[in-house]
């Protein structure tokens, strides 16, 4: 085998999880860390810790040239960039070619290929993946055409964006051309891209995704799906597989349809292609591809009991995929519910400060991927995140008991989180029915307002 | 444009005046580091060159650098590397080193350089004083903050 020292490039509870799985293999470990993590758990576990810079990301985690010149100074054979961060910069993956060394990821080419939502809108259609009705338009009388083909309301994206950032509803079509313009003006200020283009708007949408595993050569495995619909502002707090009440075939078709996305790009390592499910419709259209390991990939992991982590290691080392789509078994369900150090009662403003106790439970069917342990320091540069609680169980029901239940043994001192957030939302007998959309949060929230 | 040294001064009685430790400015052709020192002293001034000279010296392999022994003389100053890279003593391979021990240094004399992919940063010494050790080895990896070398300040 010829990794046998990895750069983990990240921090939190992922870096953590990417260090357990090194120790795991007999994998030496040297963590990245900014000034303000080098008391981290993480930096407790890695076999050397090198300080990349100060506490602002732009001046540490996120130096290109500094994390590969660290993995290059400190020999190590290959760097995990995590998520977030470094995860699905173009840049850090044809410097690690250049160098000789191993990005624990897809190519560059790849990378900036799934990066730009135009280019692989367009790649989904040549795989033949479904695709929502849209594309982009150049004059104001072209986007009046393509907004009558695709119908009111729509939403107009911003081509660089991400994670929710730079859309914009259109609900009547005299609304169009103005919010085209100012769509345009604000992609260009945040992203430095100033393209935008039309879809559909879903009215009652799941967001679902599919997690797979591409050996680089064409050969592409699934690993089910995960439904993440409950959503924030796009940002996920519950994930869960398998996606509750799904219709057979369309589950089995967006399997096929993410494979057959990959395949056609030779992707390699691990990836997830996020669909958005039409409920009314019972069809689904391929949104984008996240080119790393996601936040919510332990839910996976807990039903195919295969070490994600460890398959992108196999992969980057050249040794393939290490089971084949035969092989992949989904036993039961799982859920997973973000712990944020965040304060729901002030717009869930983040609460940054030092954790003086923390307890997590344990328990069958229990797992808590975190970082946060007595004494750790939540760092306000980082996200919020301060840990994960996954529960597994034989059917959704018996997961969904065994995580509410998990919940109640949680104890965080020292800053506000939201757990009892994540209590009632787990507690919403919407929830415990199951296959809610995306709007769900935001009406289980207008709900708690009325009432309060 | 360019900054005349009345300029540095004034940015770094701002830099002083405030509670940041840290300031960077980069105008066209130009990078300004300003870094607080690490003993709470004056700020000092690290212009880093913005192109980059090429200095032939191949990286090594290396190993960790030793820690710095925990017992030392009373009162030395600390210079830290700016940033995280490949520490260099000379300004080429086979040169004279910038700087060695018992010399008298300023706080705008070159100790070092710091290499991060080609690109050469200098490292100065922030400190008025002797150098009585010099802790970081030639070609190997230096952390961002690390011990580059001890000064016995001037009184």
């Amino acid at each position: 085998m010829a990794i046998r020292r990895i750069f983990v490039a990240n921090r939190g509870e992922i870096a953590v999880r990417i260090l357990r799985t090194c120790r795991t293999l007999g994998i030496e470990t040297v963590l990245g860390v900014s000034e303000a993590d080098r008391e981290s758990l993480g930096a407790r576990m890695a076999d050397r810790v090198l300080c990349l810079g100060p506490a602002q990301p732009a001046q540490s985690y996120l130096r290109v040239d500094t994390v590969v010149q660290a993995a290059l100074g400190s020999e190590c054979d290959a760097i995990h960039p995590g998520y977030g961060f470094l995860s699905e910069r173009a840049d850090l993956a044809r410097l690690c070619e250049a160098e000789g060394v191993i990005f624990i990821g897809p190519t560059a080419d790849q990378i900036e290929a799934v990066g730009d939502k135009l280019r692989a809108r367009a790649a989904a259609e040549a795989a033949g993946v479904p695709v929502i009705p849209g594309g982009s338009a150049g004059s104001p009388e072209d986007a009046r055409l393509l907004a009558d083909t695709i119908g009111m309301p729509l939403l107009v994206k911003a081509a660089g964006g991400g994670g929710g950032r730079g859309m914009k509803l259109v609900e009547q079509a005299e609304e169009l051309a103005a919010t085209m313009d100012m769509a345009s003006a604000e992609a260009e200020a945040a992203f430095g891209d100033a393209r935008v283009y039309l879809e559909r708007y879903v009215r009652s949408g799941r967001h679902i995704e599919v997690q797979v595993l591409g050996d680089g050569e064409g050969r592409v495995i699934h690993l089910g799906e995960r439904d993440c619909s409950v959503q924030r502002r796009y940002q996920k707090l519950v994930e869960e597989t398998p996606a509750p009440h799904l219709p057979p075939a369309t589950r089995a078709a967006m399997h096929e349809a993410a494979v057959r996305f990959a395949a056609r790009l030779s992707y390699r390592g691990a990836g997830t292609v996020e669909f958005l499910y039409d409920v009314p419709r019972d069809a689904f259209y391929f949104l984008e591809m996240n080119a790393r390991i996601q936040v919510e990939h332990p839910v996976t992991e807990k039903v195919t009991g295969i070490d994600l982590v460890a398959e992108q290691i196999a992969i980057a080392d050249g040794r393939g995929l290490g089971v084949p789509q035969a092989d992949v078994m989904c036993d039961g369900a799982a859920i997973e519910c973000r712990i944020n150090a965040e304060d729901p009662d002030r717009d869930f403003a983040p609460s940054p400060g030092t954790v003086s106790e923390a307890h997590w439970p344990q328990g069958e069917g229990i797992r808590v991927d975190t970082h946060v342990v007595d004494g750790a320091r939540i760092p306000p540069f980082y996200d919020s995140m301060i840990a994960k609680v996954i529960a597994h169980g034989a059917d959704r029901a018996a997961a969904l008991t065994r995580l509410r239940t998990a919940l109640t043994e949680v104890r965080i001192a020292g800053v506000t989180t939201n757990l009892a957030f994540q209590q009632a939302v787990l507690a919403d007998p919407d929830f415990a029915a199951g296959g809610v959309d995306t709007g769900f949060l935001a009406r289980f929230l207008d709900r708690a307002k009325a009432a309060a | 444009m360019s900054l005349t040294a009345a300029d540095v001064d004034r940015i770094i009685a701002l830099l002083d005046g405030s509670r940041f430790d840290r300031l960077s400015l980069e105008m066209d052709g130009l990078k300004l580091d300003l870094v607080r020192n690490g003993n709470g002293g004056a700020a000092v001034a690290r212009p880093v060159p913005a192109s980059t000279p090429p200095v032939a010296a191949p990286a090594k392999p290396v190993q960790p650098p030793p820690m710095p022994e925990a017992v030392r003389e009373a009162g030395l100053v600390e210079v830290k590397s700016p940033l995280l890279g490949i520490y260099y003593r000379a300004p080429r391979p086979g040169e004279e080193p910038f700087v060695e021990v018992g010399a008298r240094v300023e706080p705008d004399t070159i100790v070092g350089i710091i290499e991060v992919m080609k690109l050469m940063n200098t490292a100065r010494a922030g400190v008025s004083g002797e150098i009585v050790e010099i802790l970081a080895r030639n070609g190997e990896l230096v952390e961002h903050g690390e011990t580059l070398l001890l000064v016995r300040p001037d009184r």
